[in-house]
């Protein structure tokens, strides 16, 4: 049994390399950017090791950056992680029965994108020690790229720092662009939030950027789902 | 404000977010519309976050511009995230040497 344990977690990481290199690239921009906020090389790592994530992270360290009030920074977490929440779901249907309330709550921490996509596509049931194999290499690779990219931004020429600071944006075009090939609905979702997040920044400048993107996602979101409901077999 | 408690902020509010469906939840949401709603969020969010914030993102708007080409083009052609992301980045550091 311990050793049946033990491989599913060497598994689980093993099939974690991946996006721990990923992370580890990403994440480096992302340490650049919290330094070019301000924020410390401790600080950056801080979150980057209780967050686990790049859309709220990149969006938290704004909002820290413009001052922002505590209830926007919840606001802008809840929004942006929201999905989370589904993936959390649809997780849950699969899970190994050893997988105990305990075990549920601190797994609950590894629920990524990347993570989710890797765990929920296996054939078997999901059990606590592949998740935790998988979850410990991505965030080696997540809080080692912020560090080194949060304490590069302080070495690196100012040029080159500059440039990185597109990494993140980058990769978001690389999330968003092919689904909208893909699915004309899609396509719309995001023409209608980039337009309205276009209007909130030149006409209502007084909107912060933390809320702005919520309004936009929100807006967006409903027309899509008032216009293209999905339905079941799509998903 | 302290640094501190955003962090705190941050975190709780994401911990709470992924732990609190995969601890309790245990049925199935039934509803077409807000299905739809949700699956939609993530798009919307991230295009919202990305324009017009990645053309500022350099402190340049010249080489942001041309790393956002590159990473539009790069996408459409659906190179994996990591290449894209580099790829702009090169783009808007090359850029950079002559403006």
């Amino acid at each position: 049994m311990e050793k049946r344990i033990k491989n599913s977690f060497l598994r689980g990481t093993a099939d974690g390399i991946p996006i721990a290199l990923g992370y580890l690239s990403v994440s480096f921009g992302f340490g650049i950017m919290a330094a070019g906020a301000g924020l410390s090389v401790f600080e950056a790592f801080m979150i980057s090791l209780t967050n686990l994530t790049s859309a709220g992270q990149a969006q938290g360290v704004a909002v820290i950056a413009g001052g922002g009030t505590l209830l926007e920074m919840a606001a802008v977490q809840l929004i942006i992680n929201i999905r989370y929440a589904l993936m959390a779901i649809s997780l849950s249907q699969k899970l190994d029965k050893s997988f105990t309330l305990p075990h549920r709550m601190m797994a609950a921490y590894g629920i990524t994108d990347e993570i989710f996509a890797v765990c929920s596509t296996k054939e078997k049931k999901l059990r606590p020690s592949y998740m935790y194999g998988v979850t410990l290499i991505s965030t080696l690779g997540w809080v080692g790229g912020t560090f080194f990219g949060a304490a590069a931004g302080e070495i690196l020429p100012a040029s080159v720092t500059a440039a990185l600071g597109i990494v993140l944006y980058g990769m978001f075009m690389a999330i968003i662009i092919p689904p909208c090939r893909k699915e004309k609905s899609i396509l719309m979702v995001v023409v209608t939030a980039a337009g309205l997040s276009i209007l909130c920044k030149y006409l209502l400048s007084a909107v912060s950027s933390g809320f702005a993107v919520i309004l936009c996602a929100l807006a967006a979101s409903l027309v899509g789902a008032a216009l293209f409901p999905r339905k079941e077999e799509e998903d | 404000m302290s640094i501190v408690l955003y962090i705190a902020v941050m975190a709780g509010v994401t911990y709470l977010i992924r732990m609190l469906p995969f601890a309790f939840f245990r049925k199935k949401i039934s509803s077409v519309f807000l299905r739809s709603f949700l699956y939609y969020i993530p798009y919307a969010v991230l295009s919202a976050m990305t324009i017009p914030a990645i053309f500022y993102s350099t402190g340049n708007f010249y080489t942001a511009a041309a790393g956002t080409m590159t990473a539009l083009v790069l996408s459409y052609f659906r190179l994996p995230l990591i290449v894209v992301a580099l790829a702009a980045a090169g783009a808007a550091f090359l850029t950079g040497l002559f403006v």
